[in-house]
């Protein structure tokens, strides 16, 4: 979360928080569990309209500017989607809309930005392939026409979805395509997740044919905008799982001193005391890194896929430690379905999973370093 | 008097200028790493004053001491300004032996509780680079319970008469004054009876030892004063306010890096290193494609990465008072146990060679060293123990531990078996 807040900011972060509080409590989240899509679309509707899909678009898309940096503005609302553990595909949105910026898709950009339609990434990929340089999927061009083949999984709310944005490779390059969601030849397979409201799907497509205009950008040539989309993912995906992170520290901590043994509160044990600040320094940690990310992938700056794959290394790994640790601070209450902890939980398992493991992106810092020695 | 403050431009320029024209850049040869005693006494007394020739040449250019205020010599600028500074710095050699503990804490200590004829007389001495300072807070019975000072000052007419032993001061063989914690009064509790002086380390009753460290550096040095004498306009701050001092001095100290009077040029990593330190190991070691290896790489540069964004995040909250000043110990506490996993990451890349090596091993040399001195960056500045107690006390408002040394005289507060009468 970022440090100081320009007033428009403020004001962002304010209507989401409220907004989130007053229809996503914990209390509906729970009745959310058994929902088969996670979340009402009447409710990605409104909140849509307060801009949650919006920041990544030109103004000539339609998109909305708060302070002019799409991405940090956005990370805003990310931190108290986390901090709500709140429902909705709020990363593949945003970056669908991203990519589709300055494409014909006008139509589409235009239903994503009022959230009367919902458009998803289908970008990873199953074990052995979930690595991020590995896609095995396969998208080749047939005269006039380009061929999908291949599994993607985990793809959120696929099953919302009325078009999908498929990243797959085409020889030796990558390429791009938006595909409507009912073209034969895609099966959806729903998937059992960690988290509460957050739905995925395994999407297979089987010779699934698209037009040639389907492409966005060049085909085999799109690494440059995936890559973007990528770090843009990642971005998201850290400062949510910080704002979990804070929402549960903050809960941990009013336990410290509320809960009391063999007659003292446990914020008075020495040995509790410097758990918490190891806590409060990866929370800490993970507040710097995340934003940090955030300026520099939304600027383009050089260190952009650096820092954003250290962000989720950093918050990756720290962010389950830290909700473990709060999870053993509780005790036998921390791993109860009535406790609210398990909410926050969930969101940092997912963070730490999607998009690629802490490990994954730490080999992928190594070859961007390895790139840099070999120019230098 | 209304002056104009210079635009962030402006100054970048002529930075840039200085620099390029200036300053050598800092060939990055192999990553053998900085903290290791390769230096004779006779280059490290040369780097010194090499280090005070840079200074003397920022402070003619206008550059030393960007956030001190003019009065004292320095350029009554920004935060900001420092950190366009260290952006341009980046790559260049700069003064690093004058920025801590000479900028912060004894600048800063100095600016803050000095009087006028002393910030006078010291501040542009140091900022054109002709005093370097020390500090005269750690004891041998105490480390990081400074206020356990024994080292006591005793008035004797216009002046005060100082005996003790101080410790772990860098490099006060080569510097020119001290800033010293000493007890005052041992007839009431243990913070109210100390007071702080200042002093040039050359004179009559100081001797400065140098300590030898297992690896061989001899850069720390203890100090044994007997019968120091020095006049009472030495003394800096109240008589038994040296607690107030102290707490003011050691938040300094805590800001190191962070500290507005401090340059600190962007990129520059201290041993152990950043990823690209890690990447040279790992191809010494022709493990480049050894997955596990690109792991430790890439966890090694992720903390560096983090660490940069976290001091950043840290020092700009406490100058703009959107964190608490004790934040500066979440700052410290990371910084030490990250340099220690990357002082293990390296000697884990470095694999056999991290035991034993020779001069053709290159980049897989002396990691064994820096392992061995792993903890030095977790127990250097306030150990990390401290700093934890510092985040659950001060940060988090979690209860203080107990304490039997407050409500008594400090005679009569349990000392160490060594320390005893």
């Amino acid at each position: 979360m970022l440090l100081e807040l320009s007033s428009e900011q403020e004001f962002f972060q304010k209507t989401t928080a409220r907004f989130l509080e007053d229809h996503v409590p914990v209390a509906e989240l729970r009745r959310l569990r058994d929902d088969p899509t996670g979340f009402k679309r009447d409710y990605w509707r409104r909140g849509a309209e307060l801009g949650w899909t919006s920041l990544l678009v030109p103004e000539e898309d339609g998109g909305v500017s708060v302070s002019g940096r799409g991405l940090v503005d956005l990370t805003v609302a990310a931190h108290e989607f986390g901090r709500h553990a709140a429902p909705g595909p709020f990363v593949s949105s945003n970056v669908v809309a991203l990519a589709l910026s300055g494409s014909a898709h006008k139509e589409l950009i235009a239903g994503l930005l009022d959230g009367s339609e919902i458009a998803t990434w289908c970008f990873s990929e199953a074990p052995p392939h979930d690595e991020l340089r590995e896609l095995s999927f396969s998208i080749e061009r047939d005269g006039e026409q380009l061929v999908l083949n291949g599994l993607k999984r985990p793809v959120e709310s696929a099953d919302q979805a009325s078009q999908f944005l498929v990243t797959g490779r085409s020889g030796g390059g990558l390429t791009q395509v938006i595909v409507p969601a009912g073209t034969p030849g895609i099966t959806l397979t729903p998937m059992t997740g960690v988290d509460l409201t957050r739905r995925f799907s395994a999407v297979r497509f089987e010779q699934v044919r698209v037009p040639l205009s389907a492409a966005l950008g060049g085909i085999g040539d799109a690494a440059v905008a995936v890559e973007k989309q990528l770090q843009h993912a990642l971005v998201l995906l850290a400062a949510e799982a910080v704002g979990a992170m804070q929402a549960a520290f903050d809960m941990t901590v009013e336990w410290a001193f509320d809960r009391y043994s063999f007659g003292r509160p446990l914020a008075s044990y020495q040995a509790l005391k410097h758990r918490y600040a190891q806590m409060a320094t990866w929370l800490q940690a993970s507040h710097a890194i995340s934003d940090a990310a955030a300026r520099a992938v939304n600027d383009g700056a050089p260190d952009a896929g650096e820092l954003a794959s250290a962000a989720k290394a950093y918050v990756g790994e720290y962010g389950s430690e830290l909700l473990q640790e709060c999870v053993q601070l509780h005790g036998g209450i921390g791993v109860t379905y009535e406790h609210d902890l398990h909410l926050f939980l969930r969101r940092v398992t997912l963070a730490r999973a999607l998009f690629g493991t802490p490990d994954a992106h730490r080999r992928r810092i190594a070859r961007l370093i390895a790139q840099k020695e070999a120019a230098a | 008097m209304k002056t104009e403050v210079e635009s962030l431009d402006s100054f970048r320029e002529r930075a840039r200028e200085f620099i390029r024209k200036n300053l050598r850049p800092v060939t990055q040869r192999s990553v053998a790493s900085s903290l290791r005693a390769h230096k004779s006494d006779e280059e490290e007394l040369a780097a010194v004053a090499h280090e005070r020739k840079l200074q003397r040449m920022l402070f003619d250019a206008g550059l030393a001491g960007v956030c001190v205020p003019r009065e004292y010599g320095g350029q009554g600028l920004t935060p900001a300004h420092q950190r366009v500074l260290n952006a341009e710095l980046r790559g260049y050699e700069y003064p690093s032996r004058l920025q801590v503990p000479t900028f912060t804490p004894c600048l800063s200590v100095l600016l803050e509780f000095g009087t006028e004829a002393q910030k006078q007389q010291h501040v542009p001495a140091i900022l054109k680079g002709e005093e370097l300072w020390m500090q005269f807070l750690s004891e041998p019975s105490c480390g990081s319970d400074v206020a356990g000072a024994l080292t006591t000052a005793t008035r004797q007419g216009d002046d005060w008469v100082l005996n003790g032993s101080k410790v772990w001061t860098t490099g006060a063989w080569w510097s020119d004054w001290g800033l010293c914690l000493a007890r005052t009064n041992w007839e009431v509790s243990k913070h109210s009876g100390l007071t702080v002086f200042m002093f040039p380390i050359k004179i009559a009753g100081m001797e400065v030892r140098r300590i030898e460290m297992l690896n061989g550096s001899k850069e720390f040095c203890q100090e044994y004063l007997t019968d120091v004498r020095i006049p009472d306009s030495y003394r800096v701050g109240g008589v038994d306010a040296g607690w107030t001092v102290g707490t003011r001095w050691m938040f300094h100290e805590r800001m190191a890096r962070n500290s507005p009077f401090v340059t600190a040029p962007d990129g520059e990593v201290r041993a152990g290193g950043s990823g690209s330190t890690m990447h040279a190991i790992a191809r010494a070691a022709g493990k480049l494609e050894d997955p596990r290896a690109q792991e430790l790489v890439g966890e090694a540069q992720t903390l560096h990465l983090v660490g940069e964004a976290l001091r950043r995040r840290v020092g700009q909250g406490i100058v703009t008072r959107t964190l608490s000043d004790q934040a500066s110990a979440i700052a410290r506490l990371f910084v030490g146990l990250a340099e220690a996993r990357r002082a293990t990451i390296a000697f884990e890349l470095a694999g056999g060679a991290g035991a034993a090596w020779t001069p053709d091993d290159g980049d897989l040399g002396e990691w064994g060293i820096d392992f061995l001195m792993r903890q030095a960056v977790c127990i250097g500045g306030g150990t990390t123990e401290i700093a934890a107690n510092v985040i659950a006390e001060r940060v988090l408002n979690m209860p203080r531990e107990h304490a039997p040394d407050r409500e008594v005289a400090f005679r009569e507060v349990p000392r160490s078996r060594s320390q005893r009468e």
